[in-house]
């Protein structure tokens, strides 16, 4: 319980705490070595029995091939996300699935299979731009809302509470607008959508994580903590930032699911990414609307059917991660206020 | 929504003194908290949507930019007011909107306010069919969940209601498309009736808008058949994702009610299983599902844009993405202010309705 040790102790998670949950999903392949992006799944993993289990890994391994095809898409597809024929000539528009391409060709004579594996990519870097910018804002803003409190408090609240009320979809469009004009260039389409979703999704850490610093501002150890002399950047940095922060890896897979299905939205409804720039789902699901019709069923299928897996995946490793936690919670949270008191008192 | 929780709160520790106040004191209070908190709510919601729309430039350039010569594009700006600072266009907009005055779309010249009542009934009667179809799917499937938790019925529903939440409202109706329009055509894949079915409605006296109400006003029958035909696939579509919600939240409340003692005593009477669940237990279990249903309606309003662009059902999501294609953010801008305004009283009445239901929340 040395002084030194003390603030190894509250540092590493502190810096893990936001942090933890990116890895463990976004590099959950390439980053196992890291101990901090093992801890929350690897011991869910062993946790779990049963039914439960199979729900976990049916997710991981969803998670993990969206992942791959994200990390190695110029491996994976044949062709190119913009690519329309090869040195012998084009492709050809709504070939069906077989032979070259596995999966068919859209009426824009784009290779099916590559945009859906391309796709991926930007769907992993929109959900990890998003929810890392909007996980910084919110906890934040949270932190500082709630332990402050005040007139601050009060307006962060009320503006918090009436951007939660928006409809999701509505306020992406708004906020796409806003940045980019409605026109999408290369990155600038991945950009502009990632900024979007980060602007919905800072309320929702923001109220989870003020309503921890409200509970945690109460508890004796933050009391000792001023009793002390801490300057207020110390207690919320080093005392109420590591334990408001447990629920956040739970909210950013709830998050990440619903960043895909936003992206898609905005996609589908023409604020996608141009196909000239990446490959994008619900803008490729938005072409093949007129397709449905002329049973050309390749082409929304396919993409469709990518958004569904991955969102899947995400969600069944959320939900077995609430299911296990809630349990434990309690009682690491005991062991943790033991820890942190005496500790406390020393230093 | 902090200030609705503290001031009842505040309340509660006054009649404290005095316990046998009558309660409906306390609601009346609690509902006039609530409703001047959705003053700021929608105050907050159109700044934000008026100055985020403006960021880039005024609605003319981003609509005619390219259409029109430099002299030219400066004269319809001045002949619109879009010269002047901004600040003072922010009040005439919010004093336009109070007067109910949304505006004027660039695109097309129909006043936005208009667009909004000629098409918003074909949404309002959307979402309802979708609800219908969310209650219908979602409660009794809770139920069945419930009571079989944590034996194959129960997982397999739960699956279920996660591939209704994680498939996007869009693709849903694409799938339902190409199954009952395609494969195996039965049903009508767009619109929401018929052409004959829209000519005859269009002679409707005073028209509600609302295609069913006014098919059973003419009392055509086959007309009404068309009319429902048309709204069973989209409300499918945007119910079943909703459907997913109530089903997780009937589930996780009545397993919670189930293990209550009254449902043992009950048991012990002989009231049949069946009977326990539909009735005793039932009724404390769908508390929570009024209390989110006000997210539910917003989600639901989000994702009708998306299934009126997917179905060709010609409501206000139709016409946003129409005119978000066209670049009239002035119409665009009517039209998410709307929904805002109409997604923030959906809540007012939602948590009044929970309040009145449940006394627990006005404390």
């Amino acid at each position: 319980m040395s002084t030194p040790q003390n603030p190894q102790t509250n540092d590493s998670p502190a810096e893990a705490a936001p942090g933890s949950g990116v890895p463990a999903l976004a590099f959950d392949d390439t980053a196992k070595k890291s101990w901090i992006s093992r801890l929350p799944i690897v011991s869910h993993l062993r946790q779990s029995v049963g039914l439960q289990r199979g729900m976990l890994i049916t997710g991981l391994v969803l998670c993990g091939i969206v992942i791959i095809c994200a990390v190695f898409a110029p491996l994976i597809a044949p062709y190119g996300f913009n690519q329309l024929g090869t040195s012998e000539g084009n492709f050809g528009s709504k070939l069906p699935p077989g032979g070259t391409h596995i999966w068919g060709t859209t009426v824009g004579g784009y290779d099916v299979f590559s945009r859906v594996v391309w796709g991926a990519q930007t769907a992993v870097a929109v959900i990890v731009v998003a929810v890392v910018m909007s996980i910084f804002a919110g906890v934040i803003l949270g932190l500082i809302s709630g332990y402050l409190g005040g007139w601050l408090d009060r307006i962060l609240v009320v503006i918090a509470d009436a951007v939660y009320a928006f409809p999701t979809l509505l306020l992406a469009l708004v906020m796409s607008i806003a940045i980019s004009g409605g026109q999408s260039s290369a990155w600038g389409g991945i950009a502009a959508a990632a900024f979007s979703i980060t602007v919905v999704f800072i309320p929702q850490y923001f109220r989870v994580v003020r309503a921890e610093t409200l509970r945690l501002k109460a508890e004796p150890f933050v009391e000792s903590a001023i009793v002390l002399g801490a300057s207020k950047t110390r207690i919320i940095s080093k005392h109420i930032f590591r334990n408001a922060t447990r629920t956040l890896p739970l909210i950013f897979t709830l998050n990440s699911s619903e960043a895909i299905l936003t992206l898609a939205g905005l996609g589908f409804l023409g604020f996608g990414i141009e196909p000239t720039s990446a490959s994008e789902w619900g803008y490729d699901l938005n072409k093949a609307l007129p397709d449905v019709t002329s049973g050309v069923w390749w082409t929304s299928v396919f993409p469709g059917l990518a958004i569904v897996l991955t969102v899947l995946g995400i969600t069944l490793v959320g939900e077995s991660m609430n299911d296990l936690n809630d349990p434990r919670l309690r009682v690491r949270r005991k062991a943790k206020t033991k820890n942190v008191k005496p500790a406390e008192v020393k230093a | 929504m902090s200030a609705a929780i503290s001031e009842p709160g505040a309340e509660a520790a006054e009649t404290s003194v005095s316990v046998k106040k009558p309660s409906g004191g306390g609601l009346g209070r609690y509902v006039l908290v609530r409703f001047l908190l959705i003053i700021p709510t929608i105050f907050i919601l159109t700044t934000l949507v008026f100055f985020l729309m403006r960021i880039t430039g005024d609605p003319i350039t981003a609509s005619m930019g390219g259409r029109l010569t430099q002299d030219q594009l400066a004269e319809r700006i001045h002949a619109a007011g879009y010269d002047r600072p901004l600040l003072v266009q922010y009040f005439e907009y919010m004093g336009d909107l109070l007067k109910g005055d949304f505006g004027t779309a660039v695109s097309d010249g129909q006043p936005v306010s208009h667009i909004l009542l000629t098409y918003g009934t074909a949404t309002v009667e959307l979402v309802f069919y979708a609800l219908i179809v969310a209650f219908v799917l979602g409660i009794p499937l809770g139920m069945l969940a419930a009571y079989h938790r944590d034996k194959a019925p129960d997982a397999a529903l739960r699956v279920l209601a996660i591939l209704g939440y994680a498939t996007p409202v869009f693709f849903a109706g694409m799938i339902l498309k190409l199954l009952f329009g395609v494969f195996l055509p039965i049903l009508p894949v767009s619109g929401r009736g018929t052409t004959q079915t829209e000519y005859i409605l269009s002679g409707v006296v005073d028209p509600t808008g609302f295609y069913l109400i006014d098919a059973l006003r003419i009392g055509n029958f086959s007309v009404v058949g068309d009319v429902l035909a048309h709204a069973v696939l989209p409300a499918i579509a945007l119910g079943v994702l909703t459907a997913g919600v109530f089903l997780r939240l009937v589930r996780t409340n009545l397993i919670g009610t189930l293990e209550q003692q009254y449902i043992d005593s009950g048991r012990s009477r002989g009231i049949s299983e069946y009977r326990l669940v539909t009735k005793h237990a039932y009724r404390p279990a769908l508390i929570p599902i009024v209390t989110v249903m006000g997210m539910q309606i917003a989600l639901m309003l989000a994702g009708a844009v998306l299934t009126e662009t997917t179905f060709g059902w010609q409501g206000l999501g139709f016409k946003l993405a129409e005119y978000l294609t066209a670049r009239d953010f002035v119409a665009v801008q009517g039209i998410v202010v709307f929904l805002a305004v109409i997604v923030a009283i959906t809540n007012f009445i939602v948590d009044v309705l929970a309040a009145f239901i449940d006394p627990r929340v006005r404390y």
